[in-house]
């Protein structure tokens, strides 16, 4: 172990600004990321699912 | 005697890849979490002090895995772009499409932490040498990819158009790779050699190592994810996605 206390890990010995800020970097763009690519297919979805309604509205009418 | 003949051609269709990539997602997106502890872990507790950067040097743990993944995910895209020129199949251009996004991240990401970590060694945020131009460009030619894929609106001039363009960019990867030997450059050289042994504490080796199995997983379980999506988007109106149960839900 490095540390002496939570301070000393937290000031990183100085270079606390460049390392969290990657560290902080990294996870903003991976959970950008994954919060982007689920919105995709959210998306699709939603609109698969209203066309399948839709098909099978015009069929009932078509029916009736 | 019988021989025995796996038939690679049958999870290149969309109806039989897209659920199999959905049952490989959780256990890439596992893996990648817990290599992410254990290599975050032995990078910021259990690796020592460098001699000459301090603390600093722990930035190497989230640069090398991310700037080495940029240049792989490049090479993977360049990959499935040539089998789709040659084999002219729907899923290669579907896999080099997915991987874009995530190689761009990436890049991204190498060059956001390369400044992060130039800034304190050497007094700048961003210098005009070869490695950090050369990734630049990487940048850029993933940028290029996702615009030139989203201004063709048929997806198969699309495809062909970037298929085109990843191959010829390729180029640039041996040209990152190697930009330090080849020119002066205030980078510093290779962190892992393949002829000289590992100059570097076995932990810090190790944790590096970790963060980068860790990238790894992650691109896999996203491309993955992306690729599906995009499965969906282009075949819509294919009797398969109709008789998904996420459809009829």
């Amino acid at each position: 172990m490095n540390w002496q206390s939570p301070g000393e890990f937290f000031a990183m010995g100085g270079y606390a600004l460049y390392v969290w800020g990657s560290v902080l970097a990294c996870v903003v763009c991976v959970v950008g990321e994954v919060v982007l690519v689920r919105m995709r297919r959210r998306a699709i979805l939603g609109q698969l699912r209203r066309q399948r309604l839709a098909d099978r509205l015009e069929l009932e009418e078509h029916a009736a | 005697m019988t021989t025995r003949l796996i038939n690679w051609f049958k999870y290149s269709s969309p109806p039989s890849f897209y659920p199999l990539a959905g049952k490989l997602i959780p256990f890439f997106a596992v893996l990648a979490a817990l290599l992410c502890i254990a290599g975050m872990w032995i990078g910021l507790f259990v690796a020592p002090t460098d001699a000459q950067q301090g603390e600093g040097y722990r930035i190497i743990f989230l640069h090398v895995p991310a700037s080495w993944m940029s240049m792989f995910i490049y090479i993977v895209m360049a990959f499935w772009s040539a089998m789709a020129l040659v084999f002219n199949t729907r899923l290669s251009s579907m896999m080099a499409t997915a991987l874009a996004p995530t190689g761009a991240m990436f890049a991204a990401l190498s060059l956001i932490t390369g400044s992060l970590w130039g800034k304190p060694m050497w007094g700048t945020w961003w210098v005009w040498d070869a490695r950090l131009t050369s990734e630049l460009i990487l940048f850029f030619l993933y940028v290029g990819y996702l615009a030139l894929n989203a201004a063709i609106d048929d997806p198969r001039r699309a495809d062909k158009a970037c298929a085109v363009l990843a191959l010829v960019g390729v180029v640039n990867v041996p040209i990152i790779y190697f930009s330090v030997q080849w020119w002066n450059t205030l980078h510093q050289g290779a962190s892992i050699s393949m002829t000289r042994a590992p100059s570097m504490a076995r932990t810090m080796l190790l944790g590096m190592l970790l963060m980068a199995l860790t990238a790894w997983m992650y691109s896999i379980a996203v491309a993955l994810y992306r690729v599906r999506a995009i499965m969906l988007e282009r075949e819509r109106h294919a009797d398969w996605v109709g008789e998904l149960a996420e459809v009829k839900a």
